[in-house]
């Protein structure tokens, strides 16, 4: 059993082992070793392509995870007091949003912008009080919009989930003793959910960051990091990648880990 | 202000973002299934069934997708459920959440970097230059349905095995201590006891990994090489490449169809195989 164990252990991080390995490659070929080199790294991070898909990807990363987090948790802390007709709806979309497929959301996020901007363009440039009226496209926008739907269903679940575990006497006392619904809100509530919605924050950010379908549909004319990963994996395997894809999983198993710990140990407080 | 008000207050934003970002564009998709192609690409308003009666030119895709993902699916069950049985029974209190977190964290990282991974392995100078030095030549792993296979299971087990433990997590062991002191053999106590009572985790992960893999795009791409492809990348062709959005439209739609189908006849199954349990527990 426990060999069993060993065994699907090794099977899992086996791989992840062997990206890591080849990345130290000081050979020019992938799938030869030939001594411990940094220099994929350097060539990884010197590549201006590289560098502006890592940027686009925080960005985007960073701005729908807050947009996410935010919006979540006032949905969760509403969602609360909220019963009836407009619940069971909410629940539905959250429950959609979670279970159709991303590259199904890809593409419907696609045709509907596209069409919507075809629309909208020429309107604007009619309103527009100079020439150079903006032009609505696929872009960095798109892309936040598609990330913060997805990852504010995820947080919404994983707030709920804290605050239905939270004890209703602890508000109830607040209220009793005259505090604000703001003040119990700021002090009672939002401590006791703080490690969820971080946690949430946290995953997030990992999901757009790691989030390729999604991405690849929506993007426009902009890249990510999984978009250039995966235009670059097409035309061979280089040690480059490699390199990236260390960097990429160690970002993303350093936050996770992170959001793990957040999670558990508030939970056995 | 009244708490109804704030309520509607803090959902405005959320619901905002519900309705443009996932309301909207669905139903966009759901509209165009009905129109016809552009010259160039794109879609002209009609209402037709046309794209629907034309489904069959992809019946490839669906076939693969019906086929690979519950196969992938009923595999992953067979390797999680023994790791979460290990961890759910036999782990100790102290290493279990380390233990299930390093199961756990793989299926937040890239999938695409762990497919890639895969590339590697599987390709020429990966495990076929292994078997070649031992003598067995001429293997060829990579762009196979068994590749694809392998990064099913890769990619999805740690989704399986969570709500399995958590099932076993939770089950009572004094009914294992009470079935062997009623003199059932380990194994005995397994099937009519631990196994039974591990059904809903067993179903919910089978129905979550089920559910992703309909949609999957990344695993055929890179590790089936175009020879084994899903129902997501006939989309990925349809809308990048083809740019025929109303034919694309009425395969997504499709696709969600079959999904929502299979989907309802697997909870039925699901709820029959618990009220027969019951039926038996009653006498």
């Amino acid at each position: 059993m426990r060999l069993y164990a060993i065994f699907v252990y090794l099977f899992l991080y086996t791989p992840i082992a062997i990206i890591a390995l080849f990345s130290f490659n000081a050979g020019r070929h992938a799938s030869q070793l030939q001594g411990f080199s940094l220099k994929w790294y350097g060539t990884a991070l010197s590549n201006p392509f590289v560098m502006d898909a890592l940027e686009t990807s925080i960005v985007v990363g960073l701005i729908a995870a807050t947009l996410a987090s935010l919006f979540g948790t006032m949905a969760a802390v509403a969602l609360q007091g909220v019963r009836g007709p407009v619940r069971a709806l909410f629940d539905m979309m959250i429950y959609v949003a979670v279970m159709i497929p991303g590259i199904v959301i890809g593409i419907a996020t696609l045709i509907a912008l596209v069409t919507a901007f075809d629309h909208l363009n020429p309107w604007l440039a009619a309103i527009w009080p100079t020439q150079s009226a903006p032009q609505l496209s696929m872009g960095k926008l798109s892309l936040i919009g598609a990330h913060t739907m997805f990852t504010m269903a995820l947080v919404i679940i994983i707030v709920r989930a804290r605050l239905s575990g939270m004890d209703r006497a602890l508000t109830e006392a607040s209220a009793d003793l005259y505090a604000t619904p703001m003040t119990t809100f700021l002090r009672v509530t939002l401590p006791l959910i703080a490690p969820a919605i971080l946690a949430g924050f946290l995953l997030s950010f990992t999901f757009s960051f790691d989030d390729f379908i999604i991405a690849f549909f929506v993007a426009g004319s902009e890249t990510t990091l999984p978009i250039y990963v995966f235009s670059s994996i097409r035309r061979g395997v280089t040690p480059e990648i490699n390199a990236i894809g260390t960097m990429v999983l160690a970002v993303s198993l350093v936050l996770l880990i992170i959001a793990q710990l957040i999670l558990r140990r508030s939970d056995n407080r | 202000m009244t708490q109804r008000a704030r309520n509607w207050l803090l959902l405005t934003p959320a619901t905002a973002w519900f309705l443009v970002m996932l309301v909207l564009p669905v139903s966009v998709v759901l509209i165009f299934s009905f129109g016809e192609r552009g010259d160039g690409g794109g879609y002209v308003p009609a209402f037709t069934l046309e794209q629907y009666a034309n489904l069959p030119a992809r019946w490839a895709a669906f076939k693969n997708t019906m086929v690979l993902a519950p196969l992938g699916t009923v595999a992953a069950m067979l390797i999680a459920y023994p790791l979460a049985y290990f961890l759910a029974v036999r782990t100790s209190q102290k290493w279990k959440t380390m233990l299930l977190v390093l199961v756990i964290v793989p299926f937040w990282t890239s999938i695409l970097i762990r497919s890639y991974a895969w590339i590697f392995i599987l390709g020429g100078r990966g495990i076929p230059a292994l078997l070649e030095m031992i003598g067995i030549e001429g293997v060829r792993l990579i762009y196979t349905p068994f590749a694809v296979t392998i990064g099913i299971i890769y990619g999805y087990l740690p989704l399986m095995v969570f709500p399995i433990f958590v099932s076993l997590d939770r089950l009572d062991k004094r009914l294992l201590e009470a079935s062997s002191d009623l003199g059932a053999r380990p194994w005995a106590t397994f099937l009519q006891v631990t196994l039974p009572l591990s059904i809903p985790g067993v179903a919910t992960g089978c129905l979550l990994v089920f559910i992703l893999l309909m949609g999957e795009f990344l695993i055929p791409a890179l590790l089936g090489g175009g020879k084994v492809f899903f129902v997501g990348n006939a989309l990925v062709d349809l809308f990048l490449q083809s740019r025929n959005w109303a034919y694309g439209s009425a395969v997504a739609v499709t696709l969600i169809v079959v999904m929502l189908v299979s989907v309802t006849i697997y909870m039925r199954l699901i709820a029959r195989l618990n009220t027969q349990r019951e039926d038996v527990s009653l006498m």
